[in-house]
């Protein structure tokens, strides 16, 4: 291609979209390549997939609805404690599902606080188990990702323009239709897109809470044909499945969220003056109230259920949680190398297949991406000693959708605002990088590396297929303690890692922005 | 100086472990973990071989033949222990396995002989429930009864398939109206084990599907008498769990070494109070103490590896089509 007028270079952005697209379809064709029998899809798959469409799609609606208001109302309000509020929100996100679903259970299961309360009260408890159960969950795991993605969109607003509304003296309806709304078409569709495309993975939350073989989605059916039927072929179709249609709805609402940006500030001090009646107090208190209860009184009972063994965790399990950091940090690393290139070429335009690339990670079925790995690494290595470092980078790629998200939109808001002024200054590839892209992206890198440290130290996902007995990881240590009937070990394990991911996602978070106003 | 010490201390190590040969086995996760029966059952043979024994763990017993007919005959497993007699036709039909020169007197309640596979381990399945609870007597009187039971997904676990083919053994052709009656009170289904005994004792059920061994580690280890499983009167299915050497073993004779050893005291020692099974070789020293309070089964209900193999699809499909209503 010829040299065009840009102040970045869009090829390190293809090669690593290239190479994630690789890893994930290259995966899946070796497990299809090794299938011996096969005997298509049954009526039972198709049904399976309806469930999946169906629960995801209530489940993204359903958190995307409820996130708008949180987010608008931790947007407009300073409060002692807000940013530790807007981390611990960040937590039901990166549990291994069990310890959440447990968590949950003590809130809202048949002898959970509230049920507790009902029955006091002399009505019946609750009754969990069903769609509406699955769709709890889901809600509870995905809302604080939606809130923050939401969040993110009005933080992003230049200061410059909250007053101006000031001074012209915006009525609500018209600060709504002039700033907010825009904002909100522009976030809400890729909001939409990432919780579906989360929830179509789904396996262990839906058939736990759906209450049994009705709840069956494709990441079960994926599970049985390969451990109950050892049908390769099935289990890549049915990945296959999954994954044109994450892309399908990744596609749809990538389309939905072109638009321009809200044009440049000077990066000034954020300060608002809008929603200072005491209407739009009560109601954001309100809102703000309701998601702490929702999202934290479960976490809540996870640190109750762990405290009392907190102090004497077996060596084991602290030599597990410092795999697990080394793990996590190592998948951060990855997933920035990975993410920075892609948003910066996607931020030049010509995005699709980059964008494409990265949403891929979200419907691959880490069992899939586990077992190719396993078939394509084992001629040529020795898949238990790679156990770690294929971990660090399943976990990064499942992490990209989640950073791009979070990246994207201000990395095209960087290149707009600002590569006009670049090329007038002749300034070269990097010294752009360097010094105008990734200052202004502090904020948004701190926040997508802080969420993939997090979500890679809760994750279960390849270490399971790959471990031998010395290597664990925090979470498959819960899950060994379990098994081995040592449920108060577990529970103390659970909030260990509670605390590590909360904290390393804190740290990595605020490291972004320090000295930046929130 | 130091480092140079250092360095050549770490060569010197390396050099010894390459010297001794190493018997890799491919095993279940909860077998190898802290908890398990893994790092005493490393440590005893090890004192006796002059051999790395190598403990690879798998999940669970699915996924464990799933990657051994993964790796097929290049793999690195000289051994396989965790199959169970749900998915031996399974694993014999793959011709991956060699024959054993093992003999024993088995404490089974039924009678083995396979030329392949050695049993090391064995259990009944059982509704673990509160001791507060008078239990329902058999699977008909718990459909009529409005006792709640968490059970798990046989697609993805080995009690869920233990407990449709316990059904199924105890009842045969009337199984379907038995899963219809079950459904009820069936408060959920898990993935796996773990999930449905944490939300058993969070209080969701009043039975979960488990093993009778299961009050025993309550007992002995959190010395709670509190949980109790339930006697049903048309028998209990058994878990035999067994282990195999790989026909593509470089180690055949260490691997035949840990067979024989595997049925000896030091090995069946260790396993009721790590794996909470029952020891298919009760051991000279006899069981742990707390083992006589568990309940013992009138019948013993066992498919053969073949009926199993050919029975396994129909009952998926009868308990698919019960509970889907």
């Amino acid at each position: 291609m010829a040299h065009r007028a840009q102040p970045l270079s869009a090829w390190p952005g293809r090669v690593a979209a290239l190479a994630v697209a690789a890893l994930i379809l290259g995966t899946l064709l070796a497990v299809a390549l090794r299938a011996e029998t096969g005997r298509g899809l049954s009526f039972a798959d198709w049904a399976a997939l309806r469930f999946t469409v169906v629960q995801a799609a209530l489940s993204a609606l359903l958190s995307v609805a409820l996130a708008v208001p949180v987010a608008r109302a931790l947007a407009r309000r300073r409060f002692v404690g807000r940013r530790l509020l807007i981390a611990l929100l960040g937590a039901p996100f990166i549990l291994p599902v069990i310890v959440a679903i447990l968590g949950l259970l003590q809130i809202f299961g048949r002898s959970g606080w509230l049920s507790d309360l009902l029955v006091a009260a002399g009505f019946q408890p609750l009754q969990i188990y069903g769609l509406h159960g699955v769709v709890l969950a889901h809600v509870f795991f995905n809302l604080p990702l939606a809130t923050r993605l939401i969040l993110q969109a009005w933080q992003e607003v230049p200061a410059e323009q909250y007053r101006i509304a000031a001074q012209l003296n915006f009525s609500p309806w018209t600060m709504f239709r002039l700033i907010e709304a825009p904002l909100l078409r522009r976030a809400c569709p890729g909001a939409l897109a990432v919780v579906f495309a989360i929830c179509l993975s789904s396996f262990a939350v839906a058939l736990t809470l759906g209450g049994g073989p009705r709840a069956t989605t494709l990441e079960l059916a994926i599970y049985q044909a390969f451990r109950f039927d050892f049908d390769l072929g099935r289990a890549a179709m049915l990945s296959g499945m999954q994954l044109v249609l994450t892309l399908c709805a990744a596609g749809l609402a990538l389309r939905l969220t072109r638009g321009d940006g809200f044009g440049t500030g000077l990066d000034r001090h954020l300060r608002r003056w809008d929603g200072g009646s005491i209407g739009a107090r009560l109601l954001d208190a309100t809102w703000i109230v309701l998601a702490a209860l929702f999202l934290l009184l479960p976490l809540l009972a996870i640190c109750i259920a762990g405290l009392p063994d907190l102090a004497r965790m077996p060596a084991s399990v602290l030599s597990a949680a410092l795999t697990s950091i080394a793990v996590a940090l190592g998948s951060t690393v990855l997933l920035l190398g990975l993410a920075l290139p892609m948003a910066a070429g996607v931020a030049l335009g010509r995005a699709g297949p980059i964008e494409l690339a990265g949403i891929l990670g979200l419907a691959a079925s880490p069992l899939v991406i586990g077992t190719g790995l396993f078939i394509l690494l084992r001629p040529v290595a020795d898949p238990f000693a790679l156990a770690l470092p294929v971990t660090a980078l399943v976990n990064a790629v499942m992490a990209l959708p989640f950073a791009l998200r979070i990246l994207i939109p201000r990395a095209r808001a960087v290149v707009h605002d600002m590569s006009r002024l670049a090329l007038s200054l002749d300034m070269g590839h990097v010294t752009f990088a360097r010094l105008v892209l990734l200052p202004r992206m502090r904020a948004q890198i701190g926040f997508a590396a802080g969420l993939a440290a997090a979500l890679s130290m809760g994750d279960l996902g390849v270490i399971a297929l790959f471990a031998d007995a010395e290597i664990a990881t925090l979470p498959l240590q819960i899950f060994r303690l379990m098994g081995a009937y040592r449920v108060q070990d577990a529970a103390a394990a659970a909030l260990l890692l509670l605390i590590l991911s909360m904290a390393i996602f804190w740290l990595l978070d605020r490291g972004g922005r320090y000295h930046a106003e929130a | 100086m130091k480092h140079l010490i250092f360095a050549a201390g770490l060569l010197g190590a390396t050099t010894a472990l390459a010297e001794a040969p190493e018997l890799t086995v491919y095993t279940y996760d909860s077998f190898v973990s802290d908890w398990g029966p893994g790092p005493q059952v490393e440590a005893a043979f090890e004192a006796t071989c002059g051999c790395d024994l190598k403990l690879v763990g798998i999940e669970d017993g699915a996924a464990l033949l799933a990657r051994v007919r993964l790796e097929g005959d290049r793999t690195d497993a000289d051994l396989v222990l965790g199959l169970d007699t749900n998915l031996m036709k399974a694993a014999r039909d793959t011709g991956l396995f060699a024959p054993h020169a093992v003999s024993a007197e088995y404490a089974l309640p039924v009678n083995w002989s396979d030329d392949i596979f050695v049993p090391y381990d064995w259990g009944y399945f059982a509704f673990v429930h509160s001791a507060e609870i008078t239990p329902p007597a058999n699977f008909r009187a718990l459909a009529e009864s409005d006792t709640t039971i968490v059970i798990q997904d046989p697609r993805s676990s080995t009690p869920g398939l233990g407990l449709l083919m316990w059904v199924k053994a105890a009842y045969g052709d009337e199984a379907p109206v038995i899963w219809e009656g079950l459904a009820d009170n069936i408060v959920t289904v898990t993935k796996g084990w773990s999930e449905a005994y944490g939300l058993f004792l969070e209080g969701e059920a009043d039975m979960v599907l488990s093993y009778t061994t299961s009050p025993a580690y309550h007992l002995i280890a959190e010395d709670d008498a509190s949980k109790a499983a339930a006697a049903f009167d048309e028998g209990h299915y058994m878990q035999v769990e067994v282990a195999a050497k790989l026909a593509s073993s470089d180690q055949a004779e260490l691997a035949d070494q840990f067979l024989a050893f595997m049925v000896s005291d030091a090995f069946q020692e260790i396993i009721p109070t790590t794996n909470w099974m029952y020891p298919a070789i009760t051991p000279a020293s006899g069981l742990p103490d707390g083992f006589e309070t568990l309940i013992t089964p009138a019948t013993s209900l066992l498919f053969s590896p073949e009926d199993a193999a050919a029975l396994r699809d129909l009952a998926l499909d009868e308990w698919l089509t019960a509970l889907s209503r």
